[in-house]
Formats: structure tokens, C-alpha cells, sequence
């Protein structure tokens, strides 16, 4: 805590951090997000310097990345889950209802009544996966598709249309703060709130200890099974923010609302270096893997590569992703051996 | 009532147990496990593989709990129900194995769950690492606390373990066979910490099969035989004879009914095989008839070289033959087609299919020659088990029954019987008799035997000096992946092989 302290060996912290930072996976993802920036740019400068440009840029994957952040909390446990696209649909439903069925409702209490729901769903994965011992790509798999169900059975052919909502409401998801998008700032303080909790908090590294070896975390005496469902409830949580931000950001809600998401989310994470294994990755890579997906997408069409191609790049990347770590993880594993032999 | 060195300490015992009993099932793991910790003193526990000493030290670690009997910590009963209690009354356990988080840095592994914190709850880095650097300093190690502990010998990751228990400043401190992977220099480095926490009043359990080792370490000693409290008394007091004699309950050559074989032509021929940071050079031949023990510690490379002879796994130079003909590497299926068999070493995990009946396993290795026109006729299949299930005695209910209901040495029996249904003319054995108990180890060893004296060429690896010597025609010694020692069977002293598996004599 004291400046004192740290001066000694300041400069060598400080190159170190530089050089922590130049060898991240993160930075990897970085770069290849500002180059398709830079080349779409190019092809169309109003990808980036018209004013909707810039602010689709930003506002395009603040709802996934939130999503992804609480996905990629969950791949670092050795889980998975693949409900939340379905509970962004509940929420976002239910944010609906409630400001037709309450009128004059404080947008605040809508809030905190979906994230409360998507705690709720996250909750019930979360201890099937614990309780249950089944694994969670068969659990979450499952309630996928019964909270799909349970939001088709309330919704029915039903709507909720921008109408609605009230205009304070609806001013969330298109409101700017110095020129930047609500949702961006809201996206970004989720991330950073969620980074700080898994680099600095005992739970958080506990996370990462779970993922890294199940069994011995056990051994350890940690509370396994308690760190897992928090995790579940946390991506939960957030699926059920990003839903209620969704309904902000969109105004239409059908029961089709955040189909698919899943896939996006974990795709996210992967592309972001959360390896699948769990122990490794950050919610940084997620947030910027989610920046990464969609962009990609959205300047395929600029740079002129047909629709239906763009499926396939977005799998390219993925697989790409996940060959790159397998060949870092090789390369990082003769490192360590090497790093052993020579020790004296 | 149990006998413990009733010496005129005032202090109540570190840790108690007496008459524990722990049964799984039908099968008793402890009928009868007593022992006596004093504050201050290093404690030695004995007994051959099966007798009860894993399952005492589970329960004391709170990962199995106790079906009766009384334990005492400090003069207080206590249970555990899980590992977390323990460890906050002061026990730490260090496994053989250790159990480390490979993505974690160093110093992380050190203090999971209890990292230092600063009063908002947020891990203080800084302080954690100066922690981890003055304990690596005090045992007088090196070793780099940001690294990932991905990589790191079996000794460094034992010397994490016990910097894991000094952060935790354990009061008993349990160490299962900590030795059985280490040189002689990092056993004295061990050594010396082990006598430093005993001087600071902490007590210590060290088990090991290292006789040495336990007299020059340790004050006292129990034995323990076939789950049951055989007998404690202070190190100076007994000898080795006495020991081993408690130890087994009866005369060592007994258990290893070895039947003289002819030996014959040479079947099996291994020159320079070598996988880079594996093994190395390694060149052997085995001849039919005869019995080829292959000794070393655990980690030695035995289980990898014989691997890559059946071709599970690769390797980049030397040539393995069978009866002169040139094996292709990385290849089972070839392997197999030629007369080589392999009894793996986790019998649950890569022998067996544990949800499949007994004849569904015996069959395994033969499904193609028993199928007519693609099909698999049950008929047949069932006379083939019947010939291997009789003729290596398996006990079971039923041959349809599930295979993992089977007890460990019938299991085993399934597997060999897999294999000999192929009529090998190589059988490799990968610690045949781990987890077995002493009866069936017995029949195991003599099928064994039988089968050499009916002409296979047979490598066995083992663990267990005395299985090695008891039932091998000549002795390999591996150590640090590279062969160290050749015995015939009238040379093969359990002081030569130690010596060539350890080298830098740290047992012998």
C-alpha cells in the first residue's frame, strides 16, 4: 500500500506489467478487434467516423459482452451454461409485463425484478449442477429449453411494443454520456466490476482454483459446491440484466427475444481465451471476444463478403481461437519443463 | 486397550485415534486402526500396501469419516466431515500425489482459500509473495513463486505442500510416502525440515516403505497389518528384522511362488528407444519363458516406455521387435496382431469397461475373431469367457454381472484373462497387484508364474521391491527415464536395485 515500498523495484514491476501485457492472450484478441475496425474503416470510413457508426460500434455488443462476462465466470468453473439466452427472454418478457401491468412502476424495481428472476433461474442450474453432480452441458441444456418453454406458454403470440415502455425507460438504451452509450458505460462497469472480483477476491480465485482441478479443490477444504452455484447465479444475473436492457434497448419483445445468444456468448469467451477446460482466461477476454463476434459481423458486409459467409468466418474464428491456445498451451507447457531442467 | 508409549508427558497426545473402524460395503478397509501422536516427535506408520494405512490417513484428513472408534486432538474428540474442518484444527496431510492447481502460480497454490487480505477483503499480492519467498528461504529452497506450478517435479510440488502447511501453521503435519519420488538430495532437504517442525513442537506421521529412512527420521513407529494396529514402539527399541516380521506376519519368500521355466529364444527385442524428455536409450530383450521385472520409483518412466512399446503412445527413435519382426509405432492394433498384450496400471480406467458384464470384458480383445458375417454371437462369446473365467478362477456371482462389482483382484484377473484370450506371446503386466488383497496377490503372482513356465515372455513392472525380486528371472532398473541397472535374478539385492533406481544412494 505504501508508495514507499514499491520504489526499490518500481521500473522492474513496471516492465514486467509491460511485458505481462505485450504476452496476453488478451491483447492478441485486441488487436485483431482494432484491425477489423481499421480495415472496414477503410473500405467505409463511415463504419467508424459517422456518428451512428461510432455509436453502433459501441452499442452493437454491450448486451452480449455483459452476457459473455457472466458465460465466461461460469466456463472458468469447468461448467458451462447454456440457458441464458432463454432467461435474457424471460426477463426481458417480464420487464414488459411489468410496466403494462404496473403502470407508473419505477424503472429501478423493474431492475431489480429481473435481475432477481435471472438470479432465480440461475439459482435452479446452478444447483442441479451442484446437487445433481450432472454436468452442467446437460443441465443448463435442459433448462434451455424449459425456460424457453414456460416464456412461449406466457407470451403466446404477444408482444410488447416500444409503446409500452415509458420514454424514461426507453432512454436507457439510447441515451449517450459525453457522446458514449449508457449501455457501453453500463457494460464496462460490469466488466470491470466482475475483473476486479476474480483477480482480488479469495471467491474469485477460488473460481479459478475449482476449473483448474476439481478434485483438488476438494482436497483443499474449498466450498466447491457452493463457488459453483454462485457462479450459475451470477451469469444468471447478468442474462437477466442484459435482458432488461435488451427490452431498453429495443423496445420489441416476442418470446424469440435472446435466441441463440447462448452460442454467442460461449463463442465469446472462447475466441477471448477463457479456455473451455475452465482455470484459465478473464472476463476481459470474453468482453472483448463479444466486441470481437460482432463487429466481425457487422463489417463483413462493408469489406463486401457475402451474407452467408459470414457464418462461416465467425466459426473460423472460433476454431482458430482454440487452435491458438492449444498451440500456446503446448508451447507454455515444453516452456515450464525447459524452465525446470535448467533450474540449478 | 491400546498399547501407546506411555511416556510421563503432561501434554495430552498431538492426535488419538483408537479402534477406528471404516468399511466400504462389504469390504472392511479398517477393522482396527489405532495410533498415538505426540507433540513434538516424528512417528513412523508402516504396513504393506492394503493394510490400512491410506484409509487411517483419509479419515484423520476428513475425507472419509469414521464408522466407530475414537479420535482426539489434543485430548478433545473430534469428526471431520469434510477436508476444510482438518485443516482449520491444524492437521495438514501431504498426499503422495501431490494435488496442485497446474494454472495457479506458485504462491497461489500456496494460500487458496487463505489468502492474505487487507480489510476490504481484497488479496494482498504483495504480502502474499513476500510470504511465499520467506518460506521457500526458511526450507532453504529455490524456487520461483510466480510460475505456474504446470511443470514442476514431484519434489517441488512436495516442497509447496509443506510450504502450504507451515503457511498454515499445522500442529500435526502427515506426510504419505513423501520420499518415494525424490533423490537423495532433495530427501535430506525434506529431512532437515522435518526435524525443524519437530523441533518447534508440531508432530509429525511419516509413512514410508523406506526402512532407512524411517530410523534415521523417526522416534516411534506403528505397524499396521490387514487393517488392523499390529503393535508401536520407539525407533530405538526394534530393528528391521523385527519390523518387516510384524509387518508381513509371516516369511517373506513364502508369497512369491515362483515355477522354474526354461527358458528360451529371444521374443521380444528393444533398442534405443528414446522419447524426448521421457525416456531415453532404453534397450532391452525379453525371451520366452521368462520374467522380466522392470523396477524403479514412481515417475521413473516404466509405465511410459512400456507404453510406447504397445504403441499407445508415440516415440521419436529406436526400433521394438517381435520374434525379429519390426513393430510400427504408435500403433496398438499392430501391437496386438503381434503376440503383445498390456495389463494396464489403473485397472478401472484402462482395462476395464466397469459397466459391462465379465464376459463382455474377457471378450473385448477378441470381439473380431468371435463375430460371424460382422455379427457377434452370444453363444460364442460366452464359451470364451467361461474357458478364462475358469481358468484364472475369477469369483463372481455371475458371468453377466456388472464388472465393477467385482472385488480389485478379481478385477484384475478379468483383465489378464482379456489378454491371454489373445494368445500373446509377450504379456506386459503394469503393477499387477496394486490395490489387491494379500490372497488374491498370491494367486495373481502364481498365474503369473504358470504362464511364464508355459512359454510367454513376460516384462513386469512393479513398485513393490519384493513382488520384483520374488517373481523376476532378471531385474531393469529405471530411474529418471533412462535404464540404470541390469540383475539376474541371484544378484538382484533389494540394496543393488535401490541403489540403481535412486543412484545417488539416498536409500542404500
Amino acid at each position: 500500500m505504501t508508495a514507499v515500498d514499491t520504489k526499490p523495484s518500481a521500473g522492474n514491476a513496471f516492465a514486467r506489467s509491460i511485458g505481462h501485457v505485450l504476452k496476453a492472450r488478451e491483447t492478441g484478441i485486441a488487436i485483431a478487434l482494432i484491425a477489423v475496425v481499421i480495415v472496414a474503416t477503410v473500405s467505409n470510413p463511415n463504419f467508424l467516423f459517422s456518428s451512428d457508426g461510432f455509436r453502433d460500434l459501441l452499442l452493437t455488443p454491450s448486451l452480449l459482452m455483459v452476457v459473455a462476462v457472466g458465460q465466461a465466470i461460469v466456463i472458468i468453473t469447468r461448467n458451462v451454461d447454456l440457458s441464458v439466452g432463454s432467461v435474457l427472454g424471460l426477463t426481458a418478457y417480464l420487464t414488459g409485463r411489468l410496466f403494462i401491468d404496473i403502470p407508473g412502476i419505477p424503472p429501478i424495481l423493474v431492475f431489480v425484478a429481473g435481475v432477481g428472476l435471472g438470479a432465480l433461474l440461475g439459482l435452479i442450474n446452478g444447483a442441479l449442477v451442484a446437487f445433481a453432480k450432472v454436468p452442467a452441458l446437460v443441465i443448463t441444456l435442459g433448462t434451455l429449453y424449459i425456460y424457453r418453454g414456460i416464456n412461449v406458454a406466457w407470451t403466446g403470440s404477444d408482444r410488447i411494443n416500444a409503446s409500452d415502455l415509458p420514454a424514461s425507460f426507453r432512454d436507457l438504451g439510447t441515451g449517450e454520456l459525453l457522446g458514449i452509450p449508457l449501455l457501453t458505460i453500463f457494460a464496462v462497469i460490469v466488466l470491470v466490476v466482475a475483473a476486479w472480483y476474480l483477480r482480488n477476491l479469495r471467491s474469485g480465485r477460488e473460481l479459478y482454483a475449482i476449473g483448474s482441478d476439481p478434485a483438488a479443490a476438494h482436497l483443499y477444504g474449498l466450498r466447491v459446491t457452493r463457488r459453483v452455484i454462485a457462479a450459475f447465479v451470477v451469469s444468471g444475473a447478468l442474462a437477466g440484466v442484459a435482458g432488461v436492457l435488451y427490452a431498453a434497448r429495443y423496445g420489441t419483445v416476442s418470446s424469440s427475444a435472446g435466441l441463440g445468444l447462448e452460442l454467442q456468448a460461449i463463442g465469446a469467451a472462447v475466441i477471448g481465451g477463457v479456455a473451455i477446460s475452465g482455470g484459465v482466461g478473464t472476463v476481459w477476454g470474453a468482453a472483448i471476444g463479444a466486441y470481437l463476434l460482432l463487429t466481425i459481423n457487422r463489417a463483413l458486409p462493408i469489406v463486401g463478403i457475402q451474407d452467408f459467409w459470414q457464418r462461416a468466418v465467425v466459426g473460423v474464428l472460433i476454431i482458430g481461437a482454440i487452435v491458438l491456445d492449444r498451440v500456446l498451451a503446448v508451447r507454455q507447457h515444453r516452456r515450464l519443463i525447459e524452465q525446470r531442467e535448467e533450474k540449478p | 486397550m491400546v498399547q501407546t508409549s506411555t511416556s510421563a508427558s503432561a501434554a495430552p497426545p498431538a492426535l488419538e485415534l483408537s479402534r477406528v473402524v471404516k468399511s466400504f460395503g462389504a469390504v472392511v478397509a479398517l477393522s482396527s486402526g489405532s495410533l498415538t501422536l505426540e507433540q513434538g516427535s516424528i512417528h513412523a506408520l508402516i504396513g504393506e500396501n492394503g493394510a490400512g494405512k491410506s484409509t487411517l490417513v483419509k479419515i484423520v484428513a476428513g475425507l472419509y469419516r469414521r464408522d466407530s472408534g475414537d479420535f482426539r486432538l489434543r485430548g478433545e474428540d473430534v469428526d471431520f466431515s469434510n477436508t476444510a474442518q482438518s485443516k482449520a484444527a491444524g492437521i495438514a496431510v501431504i498426499y503422495q500425489e501431490p494435488t496442485l492447481f497446474p494454472d495457479l502460480s506458485v504462491t497461489e497454490n500456496i494460500f487458496m482459500g487463505r489468502q492474505p487480505t487487507n480489510r476490504f477483503g481484497r488479496i494482498d499480492r504483495k504480502a502474499m509473495r513476500a510470504e511465499a519467498v520467506e518460506i521457500f528461504e526458511r526450507l532453504g529452497v529455490r524456487l520461483d513463486p510466480d510460475r505456474l506450478t504446470e511443470g514442476l517435479s514431484i519434489a517441488d510440488q512436495q516442497i509447496i505442500e509443506i510450504a502450504k502447511a507451515i503457511s498454515l501453521d499445522a500442529r500435526v503435519l502427515i506426510m504419505d510416502e513423501p520420499t518415494a519420488a525424490l533423490s537423495g538430495v532433495e530427501v535430506e532437504r525434506l529431512f532437515a525440515v522435518a526435524r525443524s517442525l519437530r523441533d518447534e513442537g508440531r508432530a509429525l506421521l511419516f509413512i514410508s516403505h523406506r526402512f532407512d529412512e524411517v530410523f534415521d527420521l523417526c522416534d516411534t513407529v506403528t505397524v499396521m497389518r490387514d487393517g488392523k494396529y499390529i503393535d508401536t514402539m520407539p525407533i530405538s527399541e526394534t530393528s528391521i528384522d523385527e519390523l518387516v516380521r510384524l509387518m508381513v506376519g509371516r516369511d517373506v519368500t513364502e508369497m512369491f511362488p515362483k515355477l522354474p521355466a526354461e527358458v528360451g529364444e529371444d521374443v521380444l527385442v528393444v533398442e534405443g528407444l528414446t522419447s524426448p524428455g521421457v525416456f531415453h536409450d532404453i534397450s532391452f530383450t525379453v525371451r520366452s519363458g521368462e520374467i522380466v521385472g522392470l523396477a524403479g520409483l514412481v515417475g521413473a518412466g516404466r509405465s511410459e516406455v512400456v507404453r510406447a512399446i504397445f504403441g499407445v503412445d508415440h516415440y521419436e527413435s529406436g526400433t521394438v521387435r517381435v520374434n525379429g519382426a519390426p513393430l510400427r509405432k504408435g500403433r496398438p492394433t499392430a501391437a496386438m496382431a503381434q503376440g503383445i498384450a498390456l495389463v494396464p496400471e489403473d485397472r478401472r480406467k484402462q482395462g476395464l469397461v466397469l459397466d459391462q458384464s465379465v464376459t463382455r470384458n474377457v471378450t473385448l480383445a477378441i470381439r473380431k475373431r468371435l463375430a460371424k458375417w460382422g455379427l457377434i454371437w452370444g453363444g460364442l462369446e460366452n464359451a470364451a469367457a467361461e474357458i478364462w473365467a475358469s481358468r484364472l478362477e475369477v469369483k463372481t456371482a455371475a458371468l453377466d454381472a456388472e464388472t465393477g462389482t467385482l472385488s480389485g483382484g478379481n478385477q484384475q484377473k478379468v483383465v489378464l484373462g482379456k489378454w491371454l484370450s489373445t494368445e500373446p506371446k509377450v504379456l506386459i503386466v503394469d503393477e499387477p497387484t496394486r490395490g489387491i488383497d494379500v490372497g488374491t496377490k498370491a494367486e495373481v503372482h502364481r498365474l503369473i508364474s504358470k504362464l511364464a513356465q508355459e512359454g510367454l515372455a513376460i516384462i513386469m513392472i512393479s513398485s513393490e521391491l519384493p513382488e520384483v525380486l520374488g517373481m523376476a528371472d532378471r531385474v531393469l532398473v529405471m530411474r529418471e527415464g533412462r535404464l540404470t541397472g541390469e540383475f539376474e535374478r541371484a544378484d538382484a539385492t533389494p540394496e543393488a536395485v535401490m541403489f540403481a533406481a535412486t543412484a545417488e544412494g539416498a536409500a542404500a
